[in-house]
Formats: structure tokens, sequence, C-alpha cells
């Protein structure tokens, strides 16, 4: 298991990470969900013993991640966040050499990775800096998966990956948590979220929360409105003046409009057919991972 | 509204030995357009995006950008266009203020347009306090949002954004397709890729690639009649499947 106490990383005046906890599960799939620069890869760098923390300590199964560093790297499969493998060596090449550093084969632990390498097969001899986004993600999985790490730690996998490519990466993290495998994994698509059995949402070097997605939808304070309209630009607008509205943001083709929950659907349509907006469908909804993050998110940027 | 075409591709190819990544695509873009690009890792977006920007020359077919042919006019089609990444935007050990400067500068504005162009970005973005900061030390939200201004300070006909919301947090990624929306209120026609399918929704109409062709061209409601979906989501599956 993972176990984070209090950590803070500050780089001179920079404060990376400001007192973080949490613990992560034997066999659990882990989300540390955020926005880039919120703290993420450092954390991933403390946990693989390659940063050290200004504040606090973490451990792996146990071992310290500054006193016990060799124990770390020989337990842990690390994927970092921009592509860490050796372009001009060939996909087989890339693997056999991971194998070896770590003083195993390629064939010995062979199991682990034959889902995830025969759809690489076809391009064994292919150098790793010709292949397309979504090879090179599986490939650089099949690396970190070699040696039979006991802790997979994924900083943003699936950033850059089209959205077949990324359910696919789910599946297959979903497979090694039935082997067994305990693994955090960190993204900043919200949507992500919801395949995790726990999620810490994390966003300026703080924690926002920390629980399961359905505990953690669940929280969502308000009364949620899902509205399709002809235009959400303009919706969006009327809604401005809108006195019971606490916040409106556009998801996709329609607006989450977030209200008190005294308000009814009546009051919400009037205001909108009374302003010329033309209603589709307008329907009370759950809130998502989304909704939670930016009702959490400290709201201190600069207007638009 | 004029019905004016701002990019115009007939038949483009591309080919790298006796791969094709390109395979004769054809689509036309209206002036003040929101234009999806969508499409698998690998299926060709970035090869064709590379062609309509005039870095790469098509191996057969034809495309015109602005109204000057991608392989011939380059040197004018550059200047009329905009582009940016996540990748590549702005430099980091510039100001704020340098980069408006020198991005200007290089597509020919006089110091009194740039001047002017930066009280605005400034303004707009709410920006007075950090106008004088290096950009590496600004937050990727924001050096987001001012990379868009940046692209288009020289009022091109047209920007291309390759993923340019990718890791931004969800609010400020709103906030950027307010600034989206503006640019295309303005007439200028907005070219984008991203792999967040709420922000293809937000497209007036969504092309999507597979295996260098164009395998879907539409507004959101024609893909979802089409493909039988509820969502943009589905309807990328379907095609990419």
């Amino acid at each position: 298991m993972i176990k984070v106490e209090n950590i803070s990383k500050h780089y001179g005046d920079v404060v990376a990470l400001n007192g973080i906890s949490f613990e992560v599960q034997k066999g659990q799939l882990y989300g540390l969900i955020g926005p880039d620069g919120s703290g993420k890869t450092s954390l991933f760098r403390i946990l693989t013993s390659l940063l050290i923390p200004t504040e606090g300590r973490a451990s792996l199964n146990g071992f310290d991640t500054v006193k016990d560093y060799k124990s770390i790297r020989k337990m842990v499969g690390y994927m970092p966040e921009r592509f860490s493998l050796y372009m001009d060596l060939t996909v087989e090449e890339n693997l056999k050499f991971f194998a070896t550093v770590f003083g195993t084969t390629v064939q010995k632990n062979y199991h682990l990775i034959k889902d995830i390498y025969q759809m690489l097969e076809p391009f064994k001899h292919r150098r790793a800096g010709a292949l397309s986004g979504g090879m090179k993600q599986k490939l650089a999985l099949s690396c970190a998966l070699i040696h039979k790490p006991e802790i997979l730690l994924l900083d943003e996998p699936t950033t850059g990956v089209d959205p077949v490519s990324r359910k696919d990466f789910w599946e297959m993290l979903k497979k090694l948590q039935k082997a067994g495998l305990t693994t955090l994994v960190s993204t900043p698509f919200m949507d992500d979220a919801e395949l995790c059995d726990e999620v810490a949402l994390i966003q300026d070097g703080e924690i926002l929360t920390i629980n399961t997605p359905e505990v953690i939808a669940g929280k969502y304070p308000h009364k949620l409105w899902k509205i399709v309209s002809e235009n959400n630009y303009r919706t969006l607008k009327i809604l401005d003046s809108f006195s019971h509205k606490i916040s409106a943001f556009s998801f996709g083709n329609s607006v989450h409009l977030a209200t008190d929950h005294q308000v009814s659907k009546e009051e919400v349509e009037n205001h909108l057919t009374h302003n010329n907006v033309k209603i589709i469908t307008i329907e009370p909804i759950v809130a998502n991972i989304e909704d939670v993050f930016m009702e959490l998110m400290a709201h201190d940027k600069p207007k638009l | 509204m004029t019905e004016e075409k701002v990019i115009i591709a007939k038949d483009l190819t591309r080919t790298f030995g006796k791969f094709i990544a390109v395979d004769h695509i054809s689509f036309d873009v209206n002036r003040g357009e929101i234009f999806g690009f969508l499409g698998a890792n690998g299926a060709g977006k970035t090869t064709a995006i590379k062609m309509l920007t005039g870095i790469l020359s098509s191996s057969s077919g034809q495309a015109t950008v602005a109204g000057f042919d991608i392989n011939k006019d380059r040197n004018r089609l550059k200047e009329n266009i905009g582009y940016m990444s996540q990748k590549f935007s702005l430099y980091e050990d510039l100001t704020l203020k340098e980069n408006i400067k020198f991005y200007g500068g290089i597509y020919g504005l006089n110091n009194a347009e740039i001047a002017k162009k930066t009280g605005e970005i400034v303004e707009r973005l709410d920006l007075q306090e950090i106008e004088n900061t290096l950009i590496a030390e600004i937050p990727l939200g924001w050096k987001q949002k001012i990379a868009f201004s940046v692209a288009i300070v020289h009022n091109p006909k047209i920007v291309f954004l390759d993923e340019p919301t990718s890791g931004v947090d969800p609010i400020t990624r709103r906030q950027f397709w307010n600034l989206i929306y503006e640019a295309a209120e303005n007439g200028i026609t907005v070219f984008v890729t991203t792999h967040y399918m709420d922000e293809a929704e937000y497209c007036d109409r969504i092309s999507m690639m597979v295996e260098g062709r164009i395998e879907a061209l539409g507004s959101l409601q024609e893909l979802l009649k089409k493909y039988e979906s509820k969502s943009m989501d589905e309807v990328f599956i379907k095609l990419a499947r």
C-alpha cells in the first residue's frame, strides 16, 4: 500500500505541494485527479524516490521513499508523464532494455504484458520514435510492468491520447488490478475519475476532497439542472440575470445550472423562455466529478 | 454572413514512402466557423495540419488556406494564419508584454498597433498584475489564454489550435472556449483539435479522421443522428473502432 503523510514540496518560493495526505490500499486503483500544475508530478517523483519532500514522509509497502530508496525502485513500475522510452530503439529493444536493467528477462514476465504487448507485436521492429501516441503509451506501460512491480505509478498516462485509446487503457488497468497490482494513476480528465475505486481531487498543491467517486458526486451541495437549448452561449448569458443561479457551465451541447434546492423547473423555464431562449430539454440531474471539481476549485482567478 | 471559404481542400494527400498518412481528404471551412478536427492518434491529423499551415508540401491534391495555395504561396499563407498548441506557444523567458511585442513584430505590426493590442489583451484577460512577469512563472491555464490572444494578435483569417486545452483545469477550459467564441464572432475562423469530446460539441461542424481519410463531417446534430448516438464520445468510438 501507499501512505502519504503530510507531504509538502517547495521549489524556492513556489509551493508545489502543501501538506498532502492520503492512503492507497493494497489492490486499489486510485486516481489523483487534477489539472496540470496542481502538483501531481512532484508527488509522483517523491513516491518514486526521485525527489525528497520538503516536509512529511511517504512509504510504499512500509518502505520509506527517502531511506529505503533502493527497495522502492525495485518495487515500483513508473510511467512518467513525458514519454520516457528510447526513441531510437525499436519496440522490442526498449522492452528488452528495461527487463535487463531490472535483472530479469522479457520471457520470465511475459504473461503480465501479454495482452498489451500483443497489440504492439506487429510493430516490434519499428523505432519507438515512429509510433503513434496510443502505441507509445502501450509500450511505456509494458516497460513499466516487465519487472513485475508490486505498485504501479502512472503519471498522466492518457494525456494527449484519443478517447478510444483512453478507454482501452483503462480496461488494461482494470485487468492489472485483477492480477493484484496496486495502482496510483493521475489524470486531468475528470471523467476518468469514475473508473477508479477511490479518488483524490487535487488543485494548486492541495487536496480538495478524497472519497469514492460516487460519494464525492453525492456530496454536491446544490440542485443541478441540465439544459439543452439552441445556443449554449446565449443561454449562459441569459442565466447571468437569473437570481437563483449559483453557477452555470457548459457541458458539451448542454448547460449545467446550479441553483438552491427550492427552485422549481417552472422558475428556470420561465426565466429562459421570457428571454427568448428556445429550450429543447430541461431536467434535474446528478452531479458528476467535473461539476464537483469546479464547485470546489478556488475561485480566485482573473475573470473573463 | 458571406459564404466565404477560408479553407478549400480537394483530394489532399500526403505519403511517406509507402505509407499514406493523409488519403484524399476534401472539405471546406467557412469564414467565422469553429471547425473541430477530430481523429484517433495516428489518424493523420498532424500531417494534415502541417500541410494546411504551409509546413509540409502535399504529395497530391490541392488546398488553399486564407486564399493562398499551400504549396506555392507558403509565405503569404503563414502571414495570414495563427497557430498555437500546448507544446509550442510562448517564449518562457520573455515577459507577457515582450511576447506580444515579439509576435506582433514578426507579423509586421507597428509600435502603435503593438501598444494598442497589448492594452487590449491585458485588459481583456485582466492581467495588469502580471504584464511584466516572465511567462515561465505564469500558471498553465493563464498561459494558454495568453497564447491564444497572441496567436491572433495580427488578426489572421484563420487560427489553428492543436489540442489547446490539454491538461487545463475545467473552469479555465471553459473560459478558453469563450475566447474562441469571441474570435469567431469577430470573423476569425477557428480550426481546432481536441481529445475532450465535450469541446468537440462546441464546434459548428466536426470532422472525424480515420486512417488518413475524413470518415464523417457535419454539425453535432447531424452526426448524432447519422450514427444514432447521444454524444460525440459515442460517435467517436463508433467511428474509430
